[in-house]
């Protein structure tokens, strides 16, 4: 058992509140040296807020932040950062357009005695870091230039080469490849000996076997548990993060299949500059009524340009046929997918999904705003009459209508966005990464949802990154690698080994 | 209240109270401040910033800006006054066109409306940034309107197109009735209109937009052709009133529209904002130029003043923003 004096971080009595939201409600935590503690909690649990508070993005309300026994308080993030408290943050923040060694020491770039940037350095430096995080690409590659799980590499890179005595990684595998993912669990291993202390967010629950040593859960604002990982089962921490019984595995009912309804042939897509010729690369697909597809692939594989594609964003550089319902279409914008029926539901919220500045109702009325019209002008009484049953159907936990959205949680604004295409009565649902940055209980309420619109006979095409999730989901699982389609499975052959090993680059090379 | 109407109210009421303190100052301090001709002289004096302004709110909102309409104003006016005083001579066919105070009238608002489509055109279908494409169009309108005038002004427009700038009807002069139908016809726009709110989710999230289906192009097309016409309306007002159409007319206007907009508390970064807030931002101007003139306050220094209000304003934003974000 770690004793008192490993302790390096120890935060007590956090309280941090919002307009409207008490986010902190007096949080302890301990982080000791050489021990990764695993922080676990739904979305809105307050994980991201405590770890801002801890990096000095904002001051707590009230509570201590004890570093090595002294107290400390940060006025901004490089404050934090000179006492040795690193981080990654769930999204990134690299400057698209500085060079990879540029990013990595952003704020500390080593000097010539003229005070000039000691290039040399830098991009040695840089290179001895990469070389650890066992990422191939050259100093001084633009930001802009790299894959997001490579941006995402970058970003870590950025944190480990800090030498921080505390490290805060918050769901930094989000976007990486299975390959990185072994490599970033390597680094950690490799901190974690030479007494670096890690707190470590993350959704999944198949990673904490291999990096944690603690867990601290939170609710609600609170911490509801702290443990050793060996202590704890799998179902006592989802009951704990969701202070109920929660039903483990999701049960998807029979599917009932119809007619065809939308139909892909060839569907190509060229790359815009450097980079692989072809983003998506003569992928065919069809879909029927009350069907749930599963796209897997691994960042980088074509998933979201193929469904981008198919939803009419592409129309210049795409080729292929489509059609929807036995009819060929030619989308030559969003509009007249949606007009067609599709919907999509986009990976990347804030950026694709969602109008920050706006109410819930604004955003969940954005694309059906004609049906609420009331002589030509929009009423709001008529658009709150039209909506609250969908933002109802879809449990979206808001306080009013008029609520912002960015005031929701993660897994309530995806409600909100499901929501929004359920009301322009789609017949085809088009779901990227539907779970992203989703607690397990608002994951479980998402599954369920696809559940029942495909028994309502909407046909569905779900892409993710996570594999347990596909399978649970798929009536049948389509692989895309590089681009390229290289397996179908039906529900009964889609066995883990398979739908992985179709998904992998260089094993995919040989079979095909 | 929700938070969101809330934060809102508060910052209408911020504008509102540091009016009405305004007001209250300058009613201690000069007594030729509180009487009814110094009220429509204010009113008079901002109805062509307002002008101006309302389509700036509508651009700021669609998350652009538009630096060519204090040159389109210059424009629509020279263009309305020329073919009034003139008409306009078409060699080919032999003709002197002729044309009635309402047809120049139209000419005007249509200059005005054309150069500002020609700006949404530039800015998407060929991609210009606003900052740019305006600027460009800002040059082309000043140089247009040199040409067009020769440098000299257009004087001597005939009374009945004097009526615009200096006539009134039930005594409330034509200019604050124009002013006040505009905005009127943009609360209602942006608020109740589907464009309106159409406006708002392009400048607040243009992606999510155009993935919604809206018609993200057509939008922005529409607010520049807008806010080119009600620059065309200001010329006229401008024209009118002086009786003459100056070549340097509404120089720096766009600034002054653009100060109005955002210390009215719309958002340069778009989505955020509104046209009241817009009349707010006026009405704290011109309240503060006609009490810093009441006062024998230098010109030199109203300009310093103005400056400082506007940073007030917008800081004043920022910091309550910090607190409602993250």
């Amino acid at each position: 058992m770690p004793t008192a004096s490993d302790i390096v971080l120890e935060a007590a009595g956090i309280e941090k509140s919002f307009p409207g939201v008490r986010a902190l409600d007096g949080v302890a935590l301990r982080v000791r040296a050489g021990r990764l503690v695993a922080l676990l909690g739904e979305n809105g649990a307050g994980k991201s807020t405590l770890m801002n508070i801890l990096s000095g993005v904002y001051p707590p309300d009230a509570g201590t932040i004890r570093l090595d026994g002294r107290e400390v308080r940060f006025a901004n993030p490089r404050e934090a950062q000179a006492l040795g408290i690193g981080i990654v943050h769930q999204e990134l923040n690299l400057v698209r357009y500085l060079s990879v060694a540029e990013n990595i020491f952003l704020g500390r770039e080593p000097l010539t005695v003229t005070g000039l940037i000691d290039y040399r350095k830098l991009h040695a430096d840089t290179a001895a870091v990469l070389k650890r995080l066992d990422l191939a690409v050259a100093p001084g590659t633009l930001v802009a230039d790299l894959r997001v799980g490579q941006q995402q590499v970058v970003e870590i890179a950025r944190a480990v080469s800090a030498e921080a005595r505390v490290l805060i990684l918050d769901e930094p595998t989000s976007s990486l490849s299975a390959h990185e993912v072994e490599v970033l669990f390597g680094v950690i291993a490799e901190l974690k000996s030479r007494g670096v202390a890690i707190i470590y967010i993350t959704h999944k629950f198949e990673e904490l076997a291999r990096v944690c040593d603690d867990v601290t859960i939170m609710r609600d604002g609170r911490v509801v548990g702290e443990a050793l990982l060996t202590e704890l089962t799998r179902d006592a921490i989802v009951r704990q993060m969701a202070g109920r019984e929660a039903k483990e595995v999701f049960q998807k009912s029979p599917a009932v299949l119809g007619s065809e309804i939308l139909r892909a042939d060839e569907i190509t897509l060229p790359g815009e500059g450097a980079g692989r010729p072809f983003l998506v690369e003569k992928v065919s697909l069809s879909l029927r009524r009350g069907e749930v597809l599963g796209v897997f692939g691994l960042v980088g594989a074509g998933r979201t340009e193929l469904l981008e594609t198919l939803f009419g964003l592409h129309p210049e550089r795409s080729t292929g046929r489509v059609s929807v319902n036995g009819q060929a279409v030619n989308f030559t914008s969003p509009r007249d997918a949606i007009a067609a029926g599709l919907a999509l539901a986009p990976e990347d919220r804030k950026r694709d999904g969602l109008v920050l500045p706006m109410s819930v109702a604004a955003n969940a009325s954005l694309a059906s705003l004609d049906r609420t019209l009331r002589g030509g002008l929009v009423s709001e009484s008529r658009e709150a009459a039209y909506i609250t049953p969908y933002i109802e159907r879809f449990r979206v936990k808001t306080p009013s209508l008029h609520q912002l959205i960015v005031n929701l949680s993660g897994g309530n604004q995806q409600k909100v966005i499901l929501a929004k295409w359920l009301a322009t009565s789609p017949k085809i649902l088009l779901l990227d990464e539907p779970t992203r940055g989703i607690d397990v209980n608002a994951k479980r309420e998402i599954y369920a949802f696809i559940d029942e619109l495909a028994r309502a006979g909407l046909g569905l095409v779900v892409v993710s990154s996570e594999l347990p999730e596909i399978l649970a989901l798929s009536d049948r699982v389509m692989v895309l690698c590089e681009g390229r389609k290289t397996a179908e499975f039906s529900r009964a052959d889609a066995t883990p080994e398979r739908v992985l090993h179709a998904a992998l680059p260089d094993l995919a090379a040989i079979v095909s | 209240m929700s938070a969101s109407k809330s934060a809102a109210f508060f910052a209408r009421f911020r504008s509102l109270l540091a009016l009405a303190l305004m007001v209250l100052a300058l009613c201690l301090l000069s007594d030729r401040f509180l009487t009814p001709d110094n009220g429509w002289n204010i009113l008079r004096q901002i109805s062509v910033n307002l002008c101006l302004s309302i389509g700036m709110t509508l651009v700021i909102l669609s998350g652009g800006i538009d630096l060519s309409v204090g040159a389109i104003l210059a424009l629509s006016g020279a263009i309305a006054a020329g073919l009034l005083k003139h008409g306009i001579a078409l060699p080919a066919f032999d003709v002197l066109l002729q044309f009635t105070t309402a047809g120049a009238i139209v000419a005007g608002l249509f200059v005005g409306a054309g150069l500002g489509w020609c700006n949404g055109v530039a800015i998407t279908r060929f991609q210009l940034p606003p900052f740019v494409a305006t600027l460009g169009m800002f040059s082309i309108a000043r140089g247009l309107t040199m040409l067009w005038t020769g440098g000299f002004p257009i004087t001597g427009l005939g009374s009945s197109f004097g009526e615009i700038g200096t006539g009134t009807f039930l005594s409330v002069p034509m200019p604050v009735w124009i002013m006040s139908v505009l905005v009127a016809i943009f609360v209602l726009v942006t608020r109740r209109l589907r464009f309106g709110r159409h406006l708002y989710a392009v400048g607040g999230n243009e992606r999510a937009a155009r993935l919604t289906g809206l018609h993200v192009n057509r939008i922005k097309i529409a607010v520049y052709t807008l806010a080119g016409a009600l620059a065309g309306v200001a010329g006229l007002i401008v024209t009118s009133r002086l009786d003459s159409a100056q070549p340097n007319a509404g120089l720096g206007y766009e600034l002054d529209s653009i100060a109005a907009v955002v210390i009215g508390g719309t958002s340069l970064s778009g989505g955020r904002g509104s046209v009241t807030g817009t009349v707010l931002g006026c009405l704290i101007i011109g309240v503060l130029n006609n009490g810093l003139f009441l006062l024998n306050v230098s010109p030199f220094w109203q300009q310093v003043i103005k400056g400082v209000v506007i940073l007030l304003a917008v800081a004043i934003d920022k910091m309550n923003a910090r607190g409602r974000d993250s």
